[in-house]
């Protein structure tokens, strides 16, 4: 009786866990590796015949190897958005913290703006196509820079204002100019924060799809994410190689999510309760 | 945060000579605000004006407000707008519900927690689109396996994305199963944060577990919850990737939300009614975050 209800709860919580939550991932895994004809069943059932490795290789060299080159599309696009926000949002967040004046306000509502107002869309577009960037990955790495700025910088900042400004002075004290007190003295103290902004930005670009969309259309130049989305027009009836594909595109985020969950979880929650 | 402004506006003063050159300069702020300003906030401004015109990107009639005349009296469009109130409702209440029962569950010492903090958690970092194929196979009304669950317990399921009725709400369910993932690890940091004591005093007074939740984790929890709305709300009214690889919109206009009818008329040359779209939809984010916000933080406020 008490080993009921010690374990009850539990046992009960994962049960119900394994059917929301586990079943459609199984689904996933299950579809990529049938046949052709038994995927099309769109069923929950055991493979009759397991087909990982044909599957993988049709899903990989479909449309001449368009899901490789989207995965290095992606890859350019994650990297170098992140690492432009880690620098530019610190510096922002550092000046806006340390330094209280009339613009801190002004300031703050451009931040929160960014947050709540979804991009326009075809005026981007049109500002794109002005500078010559519009289908570039340029062009995208910016756009992606711009609309996750506002969310890097209250995490930066909420972690600045716990570093003592004691430390600047005596940096200053010293003969640091501000580039070197922000470069050698301040960045390298962010470290934990600056792992949470790559973990948590690095999900949210690769995950993009929107922009991508809107902004860098075309197959040549296909994010992963929107060759899921070519994929479905093409496969209507190769539910096998779409969930494949599924699949795939599912393992960067597992990875990082095995090694940083402690960072993502901390970083979607405190930046969400700044925010 | 507000010690250290108070902080440093009482050093001030003292370094009045080092605000001639402050070592917190304002050079930081160029490279940021160009991109920002160029690729955010001047394609918001600009969209106030091209939503005004007819436009082909090259170059724009003025016509007034036919854009937002025929975005509110095109019953399809209309339908995009009232859905998208729909949506977020939906979502944000059952999110709001979700994420607290999780949350208080995960918060306790219950058996295998970090198992279930991690199942639960996993939807909201895997890709929108991927969730949203996987979903519709799961769906499908004939083969697909909720409904072939339910037929086995004697339920006729519904048609889920195919029937008008059930379209918008099932991808709000889906997106329900993708988010509650955040909204269970805010409450859980805000259930976390509340003092033992309270836990320890409630039960010495003889509160059950119903009471302590009631009268102490409801309450105490309670920026969490605003927090939890707010990001909810706001997330809702934009939502497009889930709807658009669902349903895209259909069947016929029965789940378009603002979003993805603001793709529909760029897809079909309508820029102007696209960046018209694009208004509707940040007035409506601004006009019921804001207040929403300041009004359920105030209240919090006051209970302390």
């Amino acid at each position: 009786m008490r080993a009921a209800r010690k374990y009850g709860p539990g046992v009960l919580s994962i049960i119900v866990s394994i059917v929301v939550f586990v079943i459609p991932f199984c689904f996933i895994i299950l579809t990529a590796v049938k046949s052709r004809l038994q995927a099309s069943l769109l069923d929950f059932s055991w493979p009759t015949s397991f087909h990982l490795w044909d599957n993988l290789v049709q899903a990989v060299s479909a449309r001449n190897f368009m899901l490789v080159r989207a995965f290095i599309n992606s890859t350019i696009l994650s990297v170098s958005g992140v690492a432009i926000l880690v620098v530019l949002s610190a510096m922002v967040a550092f000046v806006a913290e340390r330094r209280v004046s009339k613009w801190s306000g002004f300031i703050n509502i451009l931040v929160l703006s960014g947050l709540i107002i979804p991009s326009a869309v075809v005026p981007t577009i049109w500002v794109l196509q002005g500078l010559g960037l519009f289908k570039t990955m340029p062009g995208l790495i910016l756009v992606e820079v711009a609309l996750q700025m506002s969310f890097c910088v209250l995490l930066f900042r909420a972690f600045i204002s716990s570093v003592p400004k004691e430390l600047d002075e005596a940096a200053l004290i010293d003969g640091a100019g501000s580039l070197r007190l922000f470069f050698q003295i301040v960045f390298p103290l962010l470290r934990p924060v600056i792992i949470t902004v790559i973990v948590v930005m690095s999900v949210a670009i690769f995950n993009d799809f929107t922009g991508p969309l809107y902004f860098l259309p075309g197959d040549e130049n296909a994010t992963v994410q929107l060759t899921l989305f070519n994929f479905k027009s093409q496969f209507d009836t190769s539910w096998n190689l779409l969930f494949m594909d599924i699949l795939l595109i599912t393992i960067p985020p597992l990875v990082v999510f095995l090694f940083f969950n402690r960072q993502i979880i901390s970083g979607m929650s405190s930046g969400a309760i700044k925010g | 945060m507000a010690a250290t402004t108070m902080i440093s506006r009482t050093v001030m003063p003292k370094t009045k000579r080092r605000s001639a050159k402050s070592p917190y300069s304002y050079w930081f702020y160029a490279a940021p605000a160009v991109i920002y300003g160029l690729f955010f906030l001047l394609p918001t401004v600009a969209s106030l004006y091209f939503s005004l015109t007819r436009w082909t990107l090259f170059d724009a009639t003025f016509i007034g407000f036919d854009n937002f005349q025929q975005f509110f009296t095109d019953p399809a469009l209309l339908q995009g707008f009232v859905n998208t109130g729909i949506y977020a409702i939906v979502t944000t209440g059952l999110k709001v519900v979700f994420g607290m029962l999780f949350g208080v569950l995960l918060a306790s010492q219950i058996f295998a927690r970090g198992y279930l903090r991690s199942v639960v958690f996993f939807p909201t970092i895997v890709s929108t689109i991927g969730v949203g194929i996987t979903f519709s196979a799961l769906m499908n009304p004939e083969k697909g396996l909720i409904n072939s669950a339910l037929a086995m317990i004697g339920i006729q399921g519904p048609h889920w994305l195919t029937d008008p009725h059930w379209a918008l709400l099932s991808v709000a369910l889906v997106d329900v199963w993708k988010g509650v993932g955040v909204a269970t690890v805010i409450y859980m940091a805000g259930i976390v944060s509340i003092p033992n004591d309270y836990f320890e005093a409630a039960k010495i007074d003889g509160a059950g577990s119903f009471k302590t939740f009631t009268q102490i984790i409801l309450p105490l929890a309670r920026p969490a919850a605003v927090t939890v709305t707010i990001l909810s709300v706001i997330s809702g009214l934009r939502s497009f990737d889930l709807v658009w690889s669902m349903t895209s919109g259909g069947p016929g206009s029965a789940s378009d939300v603002i979003a993805s009818v603001i793709y529909k008329e760029y897809q079909a040359g309508f820029f102007g009614l696209s960046s018209a779209g694009n208004v509707v939809l940040s007035l409506a984010v601004t006009a019921i975050a804001l207040p929403l916000s300041a009004f359920l933080n105030r209240k919090s406020k006051k209970d302390y």
